[in-house]
């Protein structure tokens, strides 16, 4: 790893230091307790009956053979959880227990409580559900082809969201342009795999108070969700993440086992534990839309965009979850690499008898950068122009606005770019390998954490209490809950530079609704941003009690103060110097206790349009990506030998974190890219295991070579931006350009496998467009055009550009 | 978490007393070394005896070591670990201590036994499956049903052979020591296996597999395995080849193709064609042509089907090209560029 600090260095103590994780010994030694780790005394077991069929009517439930089971506890099916809920505002559509009809096989209907995982197993043999079996939709054309009863009655059927957005006079711009090319994509679904299974733990007090320990990257949305499931007050409801194993964005809302759990405890009296199989967890999914674009450019004869017209055809599985959002994200950044004046993206989310898909890692824009990347490589072939010398004379440029309305804060793309080509050696290697090896570029951009709340409100989305002990101690509070990412390790950095402590002065409670303040969760790469700031401006509140009681008890001025690493000093040297648990003691003699809040709401940065809540962000970080590898064209064998990528992170507060997340982007693109695929046969998840769902392991992770970009987002803490899902973003294409590169054949769909590749070769050798993937649209007409004004800046912008 | 159902365990002291115990417990009494195999598909409730027999403490079922005839003979319930690392196999049957050493993880081979191996329950992804999955799509012929959903007009079950060291056995012209209540009984390894995916064993339910033996005359040999991952999966399409050189030509040629049916295919017709004969490229080229016919992969197991028997005339040539002393892989070859379009 080499940091490159393209903004010249500062003077922290703890900032830009490599220091372990908090959580990293507990974790190795198996000293973290995880959710299913969690006993109390009278703890009863959980499991939910889960349907059989894809799609089918519930006409009745028996449950009384389980209920007379000795061990039982407690049966419960829907009518005891009667509410419908949903993560989103405008996704109110899931039931805790299924009561009028099943989506998916693996929906729940009935949940029973006993004395052990095997009783309660057991009992659920002896619930007999009479289903009434309705057509299932398992595909997009399925979807919107197939005549019968829609997955969800409502206005639109299965096509339930859709969206066309219009910004500049595409058709013009398209007609007026020298060169114009089009290309389809599909995306397939994927998922998670996180190590950790779902788990929690449900306990009732009967004073009206329920606690829910859950696995889960947000505890606040599980509270809103479980308080209304349960027809309880929020007061009444405190949800607490214990370390959790992975999330990946797939413990991001309610899930069925949670709600269950936490009414057959205020139904039994007892704790109730709840630990999914990992086919349940398949189940849970909310992974990786599967995505069908279609993609069109118009481009001026020397290489410049001149316009984009983006469709997309989105899979959502049978629930919202977060669909509504990923649908436009399938649509919202393809502006933020390229500068592209006239732009048009419709896309539809379908409703399909399968496992909801949901946010994960980059949320929804895995698939149209796996598009557009793809597409940039064929076009600059097409115009006989360098992928590199293309893609730098459509580059966005640092603090501009797209024509989509995102405001570009920071931007160190064009460093990203010039460090991994030099790196490679990209030029010297691009067309020129033997056949059978080959290089691959692409780029990528990412949310510093979304712009606005799930939840329409104007409330801050992150906040932190801060408490200074007279032992020195500084006790830190926020809703956060680190994922495994490294956001408690961020928010002691963060805390212990901005206060003048040293870092091992700090403790973390984090991610408890009663006791810390509201965090929203870890998801769309925004925690050391929001909880970061918020952290920041609680420490710079204290610090500054700390140093005008100092000031005011030694008589010497604030500003002759250096408070740094647990020291009190002067500038100059002289003087005393007080140890930080003496300058509290000092402090809290004077003011009383030491307390201070720090919280942090994005600017307002929506363009004005219906839609235009996604894809605002504080901030972008920025990737550029070179892979290389090695196909054999006797078996279409892609081998990926290494990878070099440089990531605009703003700031790197603790390298060795910010470079874990990059390796661990890159390991999981690389398994999306060429092996994942969440797929069904005859109404079923084909391989809902670890074992036969193929994730890559270290033997087929390669040689990877990365570099951090500094460019200090004026925004971030302390510069910082995003880490944890960006880097995810131009790997995929990267590899898919790689195999263009090695053996002249486009892969325009994921997984890449050797099937694929032997496919293409076969159609390569036979004359036929050297290509595997989708070659045809489903027929479906999208929503009027919503035609947007262009950003106030653009004009003026523009002129400057050109 | 997946539990296992309530069984009972013995645990027998001497080879012996294993057979009385599984002669008295009979069709409902399996036997157990590493369990590898055997737990997971009690947790999935594909097999569910009642009573389990543990031979894990058997030391006489643990060594490998050559006999005063020059065979070598490697004990039921030594560790794939043991025979992956073994200095003998290692010298004289490379094939068997690749396969074993190419067997899931490390953490399995440690646990997992050839004979284990060799006694694989055949696999099938419309059958290695939780229950509550199997139920979903109506229980097939292999557990609790009546079709073969990977082949649904098909009187038979097509759950595939998956084993590594199986077709190996067969390859090498192995031996198994089968020992019962009422004695014991020497097989091929050729004929202790089945082309069906549930009666796949020849082995009768008092039987236990003892002993592997390896014939003395030496024969070059190799193991090449084809599965997604280097670590964890089980072969999609295994391929153990087996021959002697002699004067510039071939002799005792053997191909055995494994995961590509439900037992371990011999490939005689594609032996035959080479037996005898100056392995030159073509002629390689041209028997693995053949030795691709007897595999019938079908949509049960990873990746593409049609993909999955292309490799096998691939992995023939490679195999039989190393055991030749050609490269096994070729500098790929650019093929004709036709118009991108």
């Amino acid at each position: 790893m080499i940091v490159v600090d393209a903004a010249g260095t500062s003077d922290f103590s703890i900032i830009g230091r490599s220091v372990p994780k908090p959580d990293g010994l507990p974790k190795t030694t198996g000293q973290a307790r995880y959710a299913d780790d969690l006993k109390l005394p009278r703890m009863a077991f959980c499991r939910l009956l889960r349907s059989t069929r894809p799609h089918a009517r519930i006409r009745s439930i028996h449950t009384a053979d389980a209920e007379a089971m000795p061990g039982v506890h407690a049966v419960i099916t829907g009518r005891d959880l009667p509410v419908i809920y949903g993560v989103l505002p405008v996704g109110q559509d899931e039931q805790a227990l299924c009561s009028d009809k099943v989506r998916f096989v693996g929906d729940a209907v009935a949940a029973v409580a006993a004395v052990d995982e095997d009783t309660a197993e057991r009992a659920l043999d002896l619930i007999r559900v009479e289903y009434e079996d309705l057509p299932s939709y398992m595909s997009i054309e399925d979807s919107l082809s197939k005549p019968g009863e829609p997955v969800h009655v409502g206005k639109y059927g299965n096509s339930h969201r859709a969206a066309a957005l219009q910004f500049g006079d595409v058709d013009a711009a398209l007609e007026a342009s020298d060169h114009v090319f089009e290309d389809t994509y599909f995306f397939q679904g994927n998922t998670h795999l996180p190590l950790e299974q779902h788990a929690c733990l449900a306990q009732w007090d009967p004073a009206g108070k329920l606690t829910l320990w859950t696995s889960t990257q947000s505890p606040h949305y599980v509270h809103k969700e479980l308080a209304k499931a349960l027809e309880l007050r929020e007061d009444q409801v405190r949800v607490i993440a214990p370390p959790v194993g992975g999330g990946f964005g797939g413990k991001l809302e309610l899930f069925q086992h949670e709600a269950a759990a936490a009414k057959l405890a205020m139904m039994t009296g007892r704790p109730i534990k709840a630990a999914l199989t990992r086919e349940e967890v398949f189940y849970c999914h909310r992974g990786r839309h599967p995505v069908l674009m279609w993609v069109k450019t118009g481009w001026s004869k020397d290489g410049r965009i001149t316009a984009m017209d983006f469709k997309s055809y989105v899979d959502g599985g049978a629930y919202m979850s977060y669909g509504a959002a990923s649908l436009y994200y399938t649509g919202a950044l393809q502006t933020v690499c390229d500068r592209i004046p006239a732009y048009r993206w419709q896309g539809v989310r379908v409703l399909t008898n399968k496992p909801p898909c949901g946010p994960k890692r980059g949320h929804g824009t895995p698939q149209p950068r796996f598009a557009l990347e793809c597409h940039f490589d064929a076009v600059a072939e097409r115009l006989g122009i360098p992928v590199l010398e293309l893609r730098r004379r459509n580059f966005v440029k640092p603090f501009s606005k797209t024509i989509n309305h995102l405001r570009i804060t920071s931007c160190g793309l064009e460093e990203c770019v010039e460090i991994v080509t030099r790196e490679a050696g990209f030029v010297q290697k691009h067309g020129k390998l033997p056949f059978g090896k080959g290089i691959g570029f692409a780029v990528g951009a990412y949310l510093c954490g979304a712009g606005l709340p799930l939840y329409w409100n104007d409330m801050p989305h992150s906040s932190v209490d801060l408490r200074l002990d007279r032992s020195g101690l500084v006790s830190v509070s926020c809703g956060q809950i680190d994922i495994g990412q490294g956001s408690d390790a961020m928010l002691m950095s963060v805390v212990a530079e901005a206060l003048g402590a040293r870092r091992e002065q700090v403790r973390l409670i984090s991610a408890d609704t009663d006791t810390t303040p509201i965090d929203l969760g870890s998801y769309s790469s925004r925690v050391t941003f929001m909880a970061g700031n918020a952290a920041i401006e609680a420490a710079r509140r204290l610090r500054e009690v700390l140093l005008v009681a100092a000031s005011e008890e030694l008589d010497v001025p604030v500003e002759e103060f250096l408070l740094a690493d647990g020291r009190l000093r002067r500038r100059d040297g002289t003087g005393v110097e007080l140890s930080f648990a003496e300058l509290v003691k000092l402090a809290e003699t004077r003011n009383g206790a030491l307390v201070a809040s720090g919280s942090y709401k994005p600017p307002k940065l929506a363009g004005p349009y219906k839609g235009s809540g996604v894809g605002p962000s504080p901030a972008y970080s920025f990737t550029a990506s070179i892979v290389e590898v090695d196909v054999d064209p006797e078996t279409g064998w892609v081998t990926v030998e290494r990878v070099w990528i440089a990531h605009d992170v703003g700031r790197a507060i603790n390298p060795v974190l910010v470079e874990g997340q990059v390796e661990g982007s890159v390991y999981m693109a690389l398994g999306e890219a060429l092996m994942e695929e969440q797929v069904f046969r005859r109404g079923l998840h084909k391989v809902p295991s670890m074992l036969e769902y193929k994730s890559p392991t270290t033997l087929e992770t390669p040689e990877m070579r990365t570099f951090l970009v500094e460019t200090v987002d004026p925004e971030g803490p302390f510069g910082a931006k995003e880490v944890g899902q960006g880097p995810l973003l131009p790997v995929i294409p990267a590899v898919a350009n790689a195999v263009y590169d090695a053996i002249g054949v486009r892969i325009h769909e994921t997984p890449i496998t050797p099937d694929k590749v032997l496919k293409a070769l076969a159609a390569r050798a036979e004359g036929k467009p050297a290509r595997y993937g989708p070659t045809s649209l489903p027929e479906y007409t999208f929503p009027r055009l919503l035609v947007v004004e262009q950003p106030a800046e653009w004009a003026s912008q523009e002129a400057h550009a050109s | 978490m997946m539990r296992l159902p309530p069984f009972t365990y013995l645990a027998p002291r001497t080879l012996t007393e294993a057979a009385e115990m599984l002669a008295e417990h009979g069709a409902g009494a399996m036997v157990v070394a590493g369990g590898t195999d055997l737990f997971p598909n009690m947790k999935r409730r594909q097999q569910e005896p009642a009573v389990v027999i543990g031979l894990r403490a058997l030391r006489e079922l643990r060594p490998i070591g050559e006999a005063p005839d020059g065979s070598v003979r490697v004990g039921a319930t030594a560790t794939l670990q043991e025979a992956a690392a073994d200095s003998v196999l290692r010298e004289r049957y490379p094939a068997l201590a690749t396969a074993a050493g190419l067997v899931s993880t490390p953490h399995l081979r440690h646990m997992g036994t050839i004979g284990g191996n060799i006694c694989l329950d055949t696999r099938c992804n419309y059958y290695d499956q939780n229950y509550h999955w199997r139920k979903s799509i109506d229980f097939c012929m292999k557990k609790d049903g009546q079709i073969c959903w990977v082949a649904p007009g098909s009187p038979r079950c097509w759950a595939v052979s998956s084993s590594d060291t199986a077709p190996v056995t067969v390859a090498l012209k192995a031996r198994f020591r089968l020992l019962s209540a009422d004695g014991e009984r020497i097989v091929d390894a050729a004929d202790y296996f089945r082309d069906d995916g549930i009666e796949y064993l020849t082995r009768r339910p008092n039987e236990i597999l003892a002993e592997v033996i390896l014939p003395a005359d030496g024969v070059a040999n190799t193991y090449w395995k084809l599965r997604r991952r280097g670590s964890f999966d089980f072969p999609i399409l295994g391929v153990a080849a087996a021959l002697r050189r002699e004067d510039g030509v071939v002799r005792d040629v053997r191909i055995a193709l494994g995961a590509v049916g439900s037992s371990p295919v011999l490939a005689s017709d594609a032996a035959a064609r080479l037996e005898g004969q100056r392995p030159e490229p073509d002629l390689i080229d041209e028997v693995a042509g053949l030795a691709w016919k007897g595999a019938r992969p079908l949509d049960n197991t990873d990746l593409n089907y049609a993909w999955r028997k292309r490799m096998a005339r691939v992995f023939v040539r490679r195999a039989l090209r190393e055991l030749v002393g050609l490269p096994p892989v070729e500098p790929p070859v650019e093929l004709p560029m036709a118009d991108a379009g």
